[in-house]
């Protein structure tokens, strides 16, 4: 009962009633999925052939495919967490020098945060795989798919990281300088540390997008877990199953990811109680 | 710079293009989300559960991987359509997921002495959601609606990139590959069509939060 408010709970009849139209609506559903596995049926696409591959273990094929679909999967793994680790470097360096920065300076970085978020991902992917060559920057084609990636995704999490800065009270900064210490040190050892803290649940929520947004990777043809897919795809010709398997990979990691982000809120929570106010944190920090 | 004032007419196809993608993925996302919305604070189980999954899938699934099933996965049915339906379906289907959790969190956003005075006036759930609660709702959720929206329309490059043809990202994508132009001009260009829709986009969410806001 998640909104109860809304609705009275139900007396006797209704709750006959509620459960007469739940079956009803269940039912419903239930035809539907039929409906859907019988066109799946009549149009050959639950056969052993396109299914057993993908998920029989004693099929020929299905050792050859997983380690095939295994590499791309950690290829696509292995540019996301290049793009994490770069975004939030680069992200907390604008995040502070628009904290820090002198007025003339800060505008600059404004600019670029706005002008970098107005720019689609995919064409960031895109472009760089066109431009940077176009400068003799010559390198694996991951690169340019982690530096696409970074450009967008830097500025979400400097936005992130300086919401963390913002939502930390005044006294903890007054705090430290007044014990003495210099500007640097007031960031690194007090202000900054807290920041993340409070910041983790949403800097988690990001990396389900950047997750998701590696598989642009195809566009430049990185080897990801797409990639590997369309091959999978041209030889047992099974575009459905394939798709739909790469669909659950993709849904269960990044379910993981969010699960981890709402538990890191609540624990956080549950640590300062009346403390630290970052409330909605995984909601304001998930990007579409 | 020449590139950009040469292929005008080329570009400005390409931003019509994009506007018509966002228009009819964007409206069809609104009704879609808001029905998913309604599904998650249902008092039936099934329909609850339907909702849940919907957004479950939809948020974690990648576009990319939504828009590949669309374009060869629905063919293997028979169903057979213009490539422009299925981008524009596709990008409509994952957008919604996020338009239902930005509803969804208005919804919670209303005071629960609204929902409650409803009922005790006889209201049932339909017209307590329908008459009381979610006309508040929309306006609280304007600014994570546009953003959402705005999120979309950077996302319309992922179904150009698809090859639907004579979009911005089709349009930059042109000029590099087949006539070879100068790389940077191009994106620039390009990036400045998304511009023109954004920034706009982003100001008129302004003007209208302003508008409908409510003082509590």
């Amino acid at each position: 009962m998640t909104n109860s408010v809304l609705y009275e709970a139900p007396g006797p009849v209704a709750k006959r009633r509620g459960l007469v139209v739940s079956v009803v609506v269940g039912a419903l559903l239930l035809a539907l999925l039929a409906w859907v596995l019988v066109t799946l049926g009549t149009n050959g696409q639950l056969t052993v052939d396109k299914w057993g591959p993908l998920i029989d273990p004693t099929n020929g094929t299905f050792t050859a495919l997983w380690s095939l679909l295994g590499a791309g999967l950690g290829n696509t793994l292995l540019a996301a967490v290049l793009a994490m680790a770069l975004s939030l470097a680069i992200g907390t360096l604008l995040a502070v020098s628009r904290v820090v920065a002198a007025p003339w300076y800060r505008w600059a970085v404004v600019g670029l945060v706005e002008l970098l978020r107005g720019v689609p991902v995919v064409i960031a992917v895109f472009f760089a795989s066109r431009v940077l060559p176009s400068f003799g920057l010559d390198m694996p084609v991951m690169w340019y798919l982690v530096i696409g990636l970074t450009a967008y995704n830097s500025v979400i999490i400097a936005e992130i990281v300086r919401a963390g800065i913002m939502s930390l009270p005044r006294g903890q900064s007054e705090a430290a300088y007044a014990i003495g210490l210099r500007r640097s040190q007031v960031l690194r050892t007090v202000v900054l540390p807290q920041a993340f803290r409070a910041m983790l649940p949403a800097l988690i929520s990001q990396l389900v997008v950047i997750v998701k947004d590696t598989s642009l990777g195809f566009i430049i043809s990185y080897v990801d877990l797409v990639r590997q897919g369309q091959i999978v795809i041209q030889n047992l010709n099974n575009p459905i199953q394939t798709y739909f398997v790469i669909g659950v990979v993709f849904v269960l990691i990044n379910y993981a990811l969010s699960r981890a982000a709402v538990f890191t809120e609540r624990r956080l929570s549950q640590g300062r109680k009346g403390g630290l106010t970052a409330p909605s944190a995984v909601e304001t920090g998930r990007a579409v | 710079m020449h590139v950009i004032t040469d292929n005008l007419p080329l570009y400005l196809n390409g931003l019509l293009r994009t506007l018509q993608i966002c228009l009819y993925a964007g409206v069809l996302a609104m009704v879609l989300g808001t029905v998913i919305a309604a599904f998650r604070v249902a008092p039936l189980p099934p329909l609850r559960a339907t909702g849940t999954s919907w957004v479950t899938v939809f948020r974690n699934c990648p576009l990319t991987v939504v828009l590949f099933f669309m374009a060869f996965g629905l063919p293997e049915l028979g169903l057979n359509g213009s490539y422009f339906w299925f981008g524009t379906i596709g990008l409509a289907l994952y957008t919604s997921a996020f338009v239902c959790e930005a509803i969804r969190s208005g919804i919670n956003a209303v005071p629960p002495g609204q929902a409650e005075a409803a009922r005790a006036i006889g209201l049932g759930f339909g017209q307590t959601l329908g008459l009381v609660v979610l006309p508040q709702a929309v306006r609280t959720v304007v600014p994570p609606l546009g953003n959402v929206i705005i999120a979309m329309i950077k996302n319309s490059a992922i179904v150009g990139a698809f090859g639907v043809g004579g979009d911005l990202f089709a349009v930059g994508d042109t000029l590099t590959s087949a006539r070879g132009e100068a790389v940077l001009p191009v994106l620039i260009g390009v990036v400045l069509g998304y511009l023109v829709i954004t920034i706009p986009a982003g100001l008129l969410l302004g003007v209208l939060e302003r508008k409908v806001a409510i003082a509590r």
